[in-house]
């Protein structure tokens, strides 16, 4: 182990696009980290996500976020120097039965009522105008225009990049091996040496309630490959992002042709060993799924199908938030959704850190709302 | 290029860019095209740049055609049938779905 | 086709048809998938056909393939043609697509017999319509009986100097042969010789072959350092460099050859170890005595594993035959040992000649790592070399982080064509060895998989996601 001991004003564990956006805000409020990953940046979640940057359907407490998240991609550029591939075609969720329109109709109501109004409902005619490629059974949808994705590695390469220029100390290839308080400082070993501060930033994603473990708090994260599929490149035929009120469905097609397809189909995952293991019935369902609502679709191919490893909550939102003790911070957990969210939450850390406050609600997604089970 | 060998097999006739060509029964579609003196038979959906076969064993995915009316086979790796309908891949693949309208790159309310 | 068989066989050339024939009759159900309409792999193509009268042309060691071919037909293994395998699991689930129809088949023990595929040669133009490998050449020479009048062949290897001379035999004119193997490899070979001596009639073969198309008057130039292919739409010439002077000869078909590497997609998707082979300049997949890999149950014969040659092939797809007929309680330890013997002597015999060959054609480094930046690496996505030396600036460490970078490897090809160029070209831009750079990641399905067919796959789903 090397002997040399580094020290900051906060050490951030996890170089996916959360740790390197915390480490980001933090540099932009004048305070110096570290970020240590245990592979290498963006390899897991970060890295291999759809790029999803959307707020329909999303859960009432994230909106907020969602919300201020929005308006930072629409400026992604200022915040990083780089478009990381942002579009906003919006996002349309599908119904195939009135039944299901009904329930995206009540959904509506429901965001209504608490100020939200960005969901809105199209008809059928609507719909097949948005995307005439969809099956004719289809009766409508749920439509949030301004909604749309971006690319995920060219975001990560971003935050990265703009870190660095910024004087965030980027350690890989170092996996934390302990983590002590002593007085009012964190001391963290790894190998890449000690690191010394008196802030901790856990947003190690899959690995985050290790982690959180360790510094004395308790988290259920339940571990889980996600599977994706992508085509070989087709001529231009949609433009929004298309879920389905009725099915697990993601499907979407980038600007180069390719079409990539998820809904939340588990493989396994084997964490200490970076590996994900496929499930060809899930995949078989995911692919039914495409094939049911874009029934021309049948003919394309499937070029490659691989899964990521991504921490999932039992209430599916996050933990963001100060730990028990003092100096401990959380943000991972973001149970396959949480792409999106990074800016705001990286800014919403900072704030935390410099100010001990967040201008955002976020009791909602407090390390506290899980109790440890009784041994 | 050139027929050798044996020249009493049985003949299939194909059609490739709405030309008919005759080929051997046993062929694949990337024979009978070469055989037809076709060398280029897609352009790439990055460039625009024209390919042809290269390894003519389906590792290279560089032969792919659009066979009667499906687009990205491998010709080499399919044999001709009588009648079938053969045409260059330009580009990405086609698969007959509807161009989107609606929802540019930029939907915002 | 069945839903479980006791040993499945991917791959129908001399290594699977020979594991396929040694295996049935024990008491295994056995299985021989294949993608091709007939037996025989890519030596073997259409052997059965009777495409020529003359036998001359193509040989006799091309119809000793005939002894195998209706080996296996008698066997009472179930050769199922035209079946593309798209995957194969740990656990020995083989995902195989067949007429349309996508289906998972179990297998007790699982033989992987993939082969070989032509080492990328990524020169200036090799993606020109009209220029093709010296191995496609003769598929189509095999299959179809079709050869290119006036082509030219160029590159190094054995299999360059038999389809020129397959094609003289045949009466096709040939340009020019031009030979790049370096003047150098003779020396380092040289050590190599006294054991290749001990094959002294395969080893005159070749230089008979030479010595033919020489005296038949065809132009063979040999130390060619440097290769470039032009024309726009198609290739309309060579342009060749030997010491400092560039030549141009005029061709309107060129066959690049320079030599084979074993396909390792398959395998490696299943998760197989791998090391990188420093004699042969490829990935060598970790095989026991009995071709089993480090994933119990899985196991590699022939060229998939190791290039050793159609014999070899055949020897080791018997000696991997045994050895899964024993782990699947066919056979006993000694009654295995005992059969596989005479066959591990011939493939020692074999084998002998291998070492020599290697370091004789040997690519050298300039044409395996493209000198020049526009030099296309990827054929798929068309990324040239200046892109991957670019990723590597910008702190890209292996071919894996590189599909981020710059989508090599991401095309429908799945690397086949340019995973070797990238590890190269990485370790040498980062100045470390291969093996520490590491392959592309392969994930399956390794062919193409068509969405109806995976929609309509007749597997249940481990798990259903939760609705949030």
């Amino acid at each position: 182990m090397a002997s040399s001991t580094h020290t900051a004003d906060a050490i951030v564990i996890g170089g996916g696009l959360h740790g390197c956006a915390a480490a980001l805000y933090l540099a932009r409020s004048g305070l110096r980290s570290i970020i240590v990953e245990k592979d290498h940046v963006g390899r897991h979640a970060s890295g291999v996500n759809a790029g999803g940057v959307r707020r329909l359907g999303r859960a009432l407490p994230e909106l907020p976020l969602a919300d201020a998240a929005l308006a930072q991609w629409r400026n992604i550029r200022d915040l990083v120097d780089d478009d990381c591939g942002f579009a906003s075609p919006g996002q349309v969720k599908v119904a195939e039965t009135e039944a299901e329109l009904q329930a995206l109709k009540a959904r509506r109501e429901t965001l209504l009522a608490h100020g939200f109004g960005h969901e809105e409902i199209i008809d059928a005619k609507q719909l097949r105008e948005l995307v005439p490629a969809l099956a004719p059974h289809c009766v409508g949808a749920m439509r949030v225009r301004g909604d749309g994705h971006a690319d995920p590695f060219s975001t990560m390469q971003a935050f990265k990049r703009k870190a660095l220029s910024l004087g965030v100390r980027i350690f890989e290839r170092a996996p934390v091996e302990t983590l002590q308080k002593r007085g009012g400082t964190w001391r963290v070993t790894s190998a890449r040496g000690g690191l010394e501060a008196p802030v901790i930033v856990n947003c190690a994603g899959a690995w985050g309630g290790r982690i959180a473990g360790m510094l004395g708090d308790y988290a259920p994260v339940e571990v889980q490959a996600l599977m994706l599929m992508i085509t070989e490149r087709l001529k231009p035929f949609v433009k929004p992002v298309i879920g389905a009120q009725g099915r697990s469905l993601s499907f979407k097609q980038f600007g180069n042709g390719t079409v990539l397809i998820g809904g939340g189909y588990r493989g396994r995952a084997e964490p200490e060993r970076n590996l994900t293991h496929l499930d060809f019935g899930g995949l078989a369902a995911n692919a039914a799924a495409a094939a049911a609502l874009f029934p021309a679709m049948r003919g394309a191919r499937i070029l490659r199908c691989w899964a990521g490893i991504e921490g999932h909550m039992p209430d599916g939102i996050p933990v963001i938030g100060a730990g028990m003790e003092e100096g401990v911070f959380h943000a991972f957990g973001f149970s396959a959704h949480g792409f999106a969210l990074s800016p705001i939450v990286g800014k919403i850390i900072a704030d935390l850190v410099a100010t001990g406050a967040a201008d955002l609600p976020i009791g909602a997604f407090s390390i506290g709302r899980f109790s440890r089970p009784a041994a | 290029m050139r027929r050798i060998g044996r020249d009493d097999a049985p003949q299939v006739t194909i059609e490739f860019e709405g030309e008919p060509l005759t080929a051997r029964r046993g062929d694949s579609v990337a024979a009978a095209l070469l055989a037809g003196n076709h060398r280029s038979f897609r352009t790439t959906p990055v460039s625009g740049a024209a390919r042809g076969p290269f390894c003519m064993m389906g590792s290279c995915f560089d032969c792919l055609v659009e066979i009667d009316g499906a687009p990205n086979r491998q010709a080499c790796m399919i044999e001709v049938r009588e009648g079938m309908r053969v045409r260059r891949q330009r580009g990405a693949g086609d698969i007959g779905l509807g161009h989107s309208t609606g929802g540019g790159r930029e939907d915002t309310p | 086709m069945k839903s479980r068989y006791d040993i499945a066989i991917v791959g129908a050339g001399p290594a699977g048809m020979a594991a396929a024939a040694a295996a049935a009759g024990h008491g295994a159900s056995v299985l021989l998938l294949d993608e091709q309409s007939e037996a025989g792999g890519q030596i073997y193509r259409a052997v059965s056909r009777q495409n020529f009268k003359d036998r001359n042309i193509l040989g006799s060691d091309y119809y000793e393939g005939l002894d195998l071919v209706s080996e296996l037909a008698s066997s009472g293994a179930e050769h199922v043609t035209g079946a593309t395998v798209w995957q194969v699991s740990p656990e020995r689930e083989i995902g195989v697509s067949k007429d349309g129809t996508a289906r998972m088949v179990t297998a007790g023990q699982v033989i992987l017999a993939t082969g070989a595929q032509e080492r990328p040669f990524p020169v200036p133009g090799w993606t020109l319509p009209g220029v093709m490998t010296a191995g496609g050449a003769q598929s189509v020479l095999k299959s179809s009986a079709l050869a290119a009048p006036d082509a030219v062949f160029a590159g190094s290897g054995p299999l360059l100097y038999l389809v020129a001379y397959q094609y003289m035999k045949a009466g096709i004119p040939v340009r020019a042969i031009l030979d790049t193997t370096p003047r150098a490899n003779a020396l380092r070979a040289l050590p190599h010789l006294p054991a290749a001596l001990r094959s002294i009639g395969a080893l005159m073969k070749g230089r008979r072959w030479i010595a033919s198309l020489r005296a038949a008057g065809i132009p063979f130039i040999k130390h060619i350092e440097d290769l470039k292919l032009t024309g726009t739409d198609c290739v309309t010439g060579v342009e060749y460099r030997r010491g400092k002077r560039w030549r141009k000869i005029d061709a309107a078909q060129v066959f690049l050859h320079q030599g084979v590497v074993p396909d390792v997609n398959l395998a490696m998707a299943a998760g197989c170890a791998h090391r990188w082979s420093a004699a042969q300049l490829c990935w060598h997949a970790e095989t026991d005595a009995w071709g089993e890999t480090d994933i119990p149950g899985i196991a590699i014969a022939g060229d998939g594993a190791a290039i050793g040659g159609a014999l070899a092939a055949e020897y080791l797809g018997r000696i991997a035959a045994h050895g899964a007929l024993h782990r699947c309680g066919c056979l006993g330890r000694a009654e295995r040992d005992s059969l596989a013997a005479p066959f591990r002597r011939a493939l020692a015999g074999e084998m002998r000649l291998r070492p020599f060959l290697d370091a004789l054609f040997r690519p050298p480094r300039r044409l395996r790592i493209p000198q020049g930046d526009a030099t296309i690496v990827c054929r798929c996505e068309e990324v040239p070399a200046a892109l991957i030396r670019e990723s590597v600036a910008l702190g890209c460490l292996g071919p894996n982080q590189l599909k981020s970078f710059s989508r090599c490897g991401m095309g429908p090809c799945q690397g086949r064509f340019c995973g070797l160029t990238v590890s190269e070209m990485i370790a040498e831009a980062r100045g470390v060895g291969v093996a520490e750079v590491g392959a592309l990641r392969l994930r399956p399905p390794v062919k193409p998989l068509m969405l109806e067919e995976l929609a309509a796959l007749a597997v249940e789903p481990v798990s259903m996601p939760g609705k949030r």
